[in-house]
């Protein structure tokens, strides 16, 4: 990990770490944290705990995102202190619905300027970020709602498993990582098993990401804690519930930083700290039943 | 508040469904009179039937045993854009007297007092669910004439009705507060008093609300929740539902 964030996590960079509640990369955010990158575009559909503590740590310049709160418990405080300008530095923002900042990355991914949807009538939206446009239809006359493409100076994924080559499977909700993949410049694979090729091989429509666009592939079991890795581990609902009073104090969540990301050297030394975790939130087993793939 | 939300529920709706209070209704439904619900999550959980109550829109236990996964892409632009969904649950900071929401600021953009989470999903549902429900407790703060900011678009914008606008849902149709229940007048899109909880009057809903608070000539009451309804929902009606596909198939 640490060699994946210094040769392709740069200050000034866009980086997006995707995932929709599940498969967050929490451990790439701890050491683009440690490598104290500054001036990033952080971009995101949901912020969630890991942009919070990215904010705090003062990573980033500009928050790119679609809901900015603590998914089943409330605030992200960092981030509100930030746009309430209760904190120093500030933080400029950048607003979208989840649709919009999906469009985006289908835009990105596809390699055009923009995407159309039919959205945004009668929201307040587009006067507060101008980059919400609209276009006419030239078939129907309709005029439809654009948002720009956006295309990340790297994307990192968190994924059950992938090979050597980067080609990386991940199953459970998949979120808007693909897309995310295929807009960016550089992409990071982070996960849970390497496996041979084989593996990858004997199942490939379950493959979301072809190693033909990764720039580098690093295993990093528990890497998403306390986001979770659906069929390895729950998700650490505690620790979204305590991160309400953590990140209320600006002190506290300075003591969590030091804790566990300043003073651990890698997700291994953070999972020592909290060797009840893996027990707490081991995955049951749940087999799906399989396919016959021969001809 | 999630038992009346439950009962606007129709056996085999096809429910956008988010976190809080409307995953309780959707899930209560399901556990009683709407066995077959089907639950789509943004998060891209499709006919999910989760064995414990979601703790967020995107817990694995959406996971386990739905009918399909799909990438938030699809969800957007299969199934919501599409028009597949019949009922878009929404909630917020404000609603105002057209059923317009806000969960973005409070106070100025620029300089919020206080800044929410913003969007999410719900500016997109209630553009397009068919018809949306809006679940939120009565109070002046939550209820003023016009919101601060408006995330979600109700009935009116300004001038403009949902129709001139191009919106291709109804819009919200009910709002589903502690004490009563408000419906959108088919006329004006204005948010009116048409039903009240035991025991509730109807000066103690106008109390709540930001706005002189219409009625409908004849309010009608709503019935306290029945036992079922009271008891949390546990195990699915998995067996009800097996006996509704059989039947289907026959």
């Amino acid at each position: 990990m640490r060699d994946a964030v210094s040769r392709f996590v740069h200050d000034g960079d866009t980086v997006v770490i995707e995932g929709f509640t599940h498969l967050i990369c929490f451990a790439a955010g701890h050491e683009i944290i440690r490598q104290r990158r500054r001036d990033l575009t952080l971009a995101r559909l949901t912020p969630d705990l890991i942009y919070d503590q990215m904010i705090a740590a003062g990573c980033a310049r500009k928050l790119v995102f679609s809901w900015a709160g603590n998914p089943g418990v409330g605030s992200l405080h960092a981030f509100r202190r930030a746009v309430e300008g209760k904190s120093r530095g500030g933080l400029e923002i950048e607003e979208y619905s989840h649709f919009g900042m999906v469009a985006r990355f289908s835009a990105g991914a596809a390699r055009l300027p923009f995407w159309p949807l039919r959205n945004y009538m009668g929201t307040d939206l587009p006067t507060a970020n101008p980059r919400i446009r609209s276009v006419m239809c030239p078939y129907t006359g309709e005029a439809l709602a654009t948002v720009p493409a956006l295309n990340p100076g790297v994307t990192i994924v968190h994924a059950q498993r992938a090979d050597r080559g980067g080609n990386t499977q991940m199953w459970g909700l998949v979120g808007v990582q693909k897309e995310a993949a295929f807009a960016s410049e550089r992409v990071i694979v982070v996960v849970e098993e390497l496996v041979d090729e084989q593996v990858i091989r004997s199942d490939p429509n379950r493959t979301v990401i072809p190693g033909v666009i990764v720039s580098g592939v690093v295993l990093e079991p528990w890497g998403a804690h306390p986001s979770y890795a659906q069929g390895y581990y729950d998700r650490d609902n505690d620790f979204y519930v305590a991160w309400e009073s953590i990140s209320r104090d600006p002190d506290k969540l300075a003591r969590y930083l030091d804790e566990f990301v300043y003073d651990v050297p890698d997700r291994a030394g953070y999972m020592e700290k909290q060797p009840h975790l893996a027990v707490r939130l081991k995955a049951k087993e749940r087999l799906s039943r399989g396919v016959n793939y021969g001809f | 508040m999630a038992a009346v939300a439950a009962r606007e529920l129709r056996d085999g709706e096809v429910v956008f469904v988010g976190i809080g209070l409307p995953n309780l209704a959707c899930n209560l439904a399901r556990a009683t009179h709407a066995p077959n619900l089907v639950l789509i999550y943004e998060s891209g959980a499709v006919g999910a039937g989760p064995e414990r109550l979601p703790v967020s829109i995107g817990d694995p236990a959406l996971v386990t045993g739905s009918l399909m996964v799909c990438g938030m892409a699809d969800v957007f632009q299969l199934f919501l854009q599409n028009g597949r969904i019949e009922v878009g649950f929404l909630g917020g900071a404000q609603v105002d007297r057209y059923g317009n929401i806000n969960t973005t600021v409070i106070g100025p953009y620029e300089r919020p007092a206080v800044r929410l989470p913003g969007s999410g999903g719900a500016a997109e549902i209630a553009v397009h669910a068919q018809r949306t429900l809006i679940v939120a407790k009565l109070s002046p703060r939550a209820f003023p004439a016009r919101v601060d900011f408006v995330t979600s678009p109700g009935q009116r914008c300004g001038e403009r009705s949902r129709r001139e606008l191009g919106m291709p849902g109804a819009g919200p149709v009910k709002v589903i507060t502690d004490k009563a229940i408000l419906e959108a007048d088919p006329a004006t899109g204005e948010m009116v008093l048409a039903a009240l909880y035991p025991g509730v009057t109807a000066d103690e809903v106008q109390q709540g609300v930001g706005w002189p608070l219409s009625r409908r000539p004849r309010l009608a009451a709503v019935a306290a929740p029945t036992e079922a309804f009271a008891r949390p929902p546990r195990a699915p009606a998995r067996r009800h539902v097996r006996r509704c596909l059989l039947r289907a198939a026959s």
